[in-house]
């Protein structure tokens, strides 16, 4: 009976560990996408000579939400942009004198939220010619994310009660045989709290066992999972991934937690129908 | 000390178990109840053991009215009713001993109590040398008195024995008997539903007829009267 108890609690935690890294990987890549998005471009006007670059730089400086502000001139915009282009960075050559590129400000915002506020008050600021930033796609993803933390939380649910269910219904094949033991322990005048004590404490060793088992499984398994991706594509999905130590911990107490909780409550659950006597 | 005011009892499939029972029992009484099966006996220990409730009336015991008594207060009720089954009851893995210090620990006594007292009651009816035997290894007799040991072990004022000669040859009946008789000269009072008329005829105590429900007899040194011949 306990192997049984034992083994469904172990599978719906490690179904709810899967579904767990699942949403905290796509979580992680939302925040880790959201920091690569954090900032502004600010195109400055070609023709600048009467205005003061530096006064500029101070004025978007002192914005409410803005973190910090990097000037790009296009002389060294137009260098990056061949650094990047490596090889075929001849074909670049020659802008030097013309250089279609313009003066630039990459702005650090302190949250993404102020990009409507910090764009709007920059846009004003004279010699700005043109602004990008990529909101747009941050609440996009920002709303990807709350979906799959709800559609998440909504399948641990279901998982919690039916392991609850199976708990239940395993508990109650062992209350069952003993149902002679409990009607006679009414009859003499044992508590229900009396009675169910054992019961209960059988549940949360189940509980126990069972996360302990899990949190194994899903640790070593998950390690093992994170290691074959990062030794097969280097840091290119690892640095989306939920890294397995942070994991750990987390999981061993949620799990714990939930273990105990399924095992108890399952085991009061049961013993409900054999308590009217 | 146990008393019926005008209690009926309807089941929830509207069968009419017990009509407007009016009973008095007094302390150190033994009463027999008598009547068919599906008379009402059972309904009246259930009601006793607070197992059902009255649709009607008021039950008290030890002047404390328990009819309006808590689900969780039910436990503290039935350690003042010691009872007996037809079919014993006993825990078939633990021994004599076991089975009767088990209402012992029940209770919260305490493991000294319990290594005074169970040897003391298993005395009484007359099992000590059983004590670490199994059930199934007792004969029928052995396993009714197992029953009263353990019923009477925590010392309640009241012993209800639900037909528990039901089951034995006529001599252990009376060996059975003479133990509830025992009991009952302590002090304790005893409340036998029983259809052992021999017994009943014998013992000439009081005598309580339930016949469909409703009170129809109720005698001091009364015997068992066929049913048949006042219908």
């Amino acid at each position: 009976m306990g192997v049984a108890s034992i083994s469904s609690i172990s599978a719906v935690l490690i179904i709810l560990g899967l579904v767990l890294i699942l949403i905290l990987s796509i979580n992680n890549a939302v925040m880790e996408t959201r920091t690569k998005f954090d900032e502004i471009q600010i195109l400055l006007e070609d023709d600048l000579e009467n205005i003061d670059l530096d006064s500029i730089e101070e004025e978007i400086a002192s914005e409410e939400g803005v973190l910090s502000v990097i000037f790009h001139s296009k002389d060294r915009r137009l260098e990056s942009m061949k650094e990047d282009w490596g090889d075929d960075s001849n074909l670049l050559d020659g802008l030097e004198d013309d250089n279609p590129l313009q003066d630039s400000y990459k702005v650090q915002l302190v949250d993404i939220e102020y990009a409507d506020l910090v764009v709007d008050n920059i846009s004003q600021i004279e010699g700005v010619e043109s602004i990008n930033y990529y909101k747009d796609v941050i609440d996009k993803l920002m709303i990807f994310s709350k979906y799959i933390q709800i559609g998440g939380t909504i399948i641990v649910g279901m998982l919690v009660l039916v392991s609850i269910f199976i708990i239940a219904n395993t508990i109650k094949i062992t209350v069952a045989s003993r149902k002679r033991e409990i009607n006679i322990m009414k009859y003499v005048g044992a508590t229900n709290g009396y009675i169910r004590g054992p019961f209960v404490i059988e549940g949360i060793l189940f509980g126990l066992f069972g996360a302990v088992i899990s949190i194994l499984i899903i640790n070593y398994g998950y390690e093992y999972f994170f290691q074959s991706v990062n030794d097969r594509f280097y840091l290119l999905f690892t640095v989306y991934l939920v890294p397995p130590a942070t994991l750990f911990k987390d999981i061993a107490i949620i799990f714990t937690a939930i273990g105990v909780g399924i095992g108890s409550l399952g085991s009061i659950l049961s013993l409900k129908r054999f308590l009217n006597v | 000390m146990i008393k019926f005011s005008n209690v009926s009892k309807k089941y929830d499939n509207d069968v009419k178990a017990l009509s407007n029972i009016d009973l008095d029992i007094k302390k150190g009484e033994f009463i027999f109840l008598v009547g068919t099966s599906g008379a009402g006996k059972s309904t009246i220990i259930k009601l006793l053991l607070k197992e059902e409730n009255p649709t009607q009336g008021e039950i008290t015991l030890n002047d404390r009215d328990i009819t309006s008594v808590r689900n969780r207060r039910i436990p503290y009720i039935r350690r003042d009713i010691g009872v007996v089954f037809q079919d014993f009851r006993l825990l078939p893995n633990k021994t004599v001993y076991e089975n009767v210090a088990f209402a012992m620990e029940i209770v919260g006594e305490s493991s000294k109590e319990i290594r005074r007292r169970v040897p003391m009651v298993l005395g009484m009816v007359n099992l000590s040398r059983k004590s670490s035997s199994y059930p199934d290894q007792l004969s029928g007799g052995e396993r009714q008195r197992v029953s009263i040991a353990r019923a009477i072990v925590n010392n309640p004022p009241v012993l209800i024995a639900d037909e528990p000669t039901g089951n034995l040859d006529p001599d252990t009946a009376w060996d059975i008997m003479r133990v509830l008789l025992d009991i009952n000269h302590r002090g304790t009072t005893v409340v036998m539903a029983t259809h052992a008329k021999e017994i009943v005829n014998s013992m000439k105590k009081r005598v309580v007829e339930i016949h469909e429900g409703k009170l129809i007899r109720d005698e001091q040194k009364g015997g068992y009267i066929n049913e048949i011949s006042h219908i």
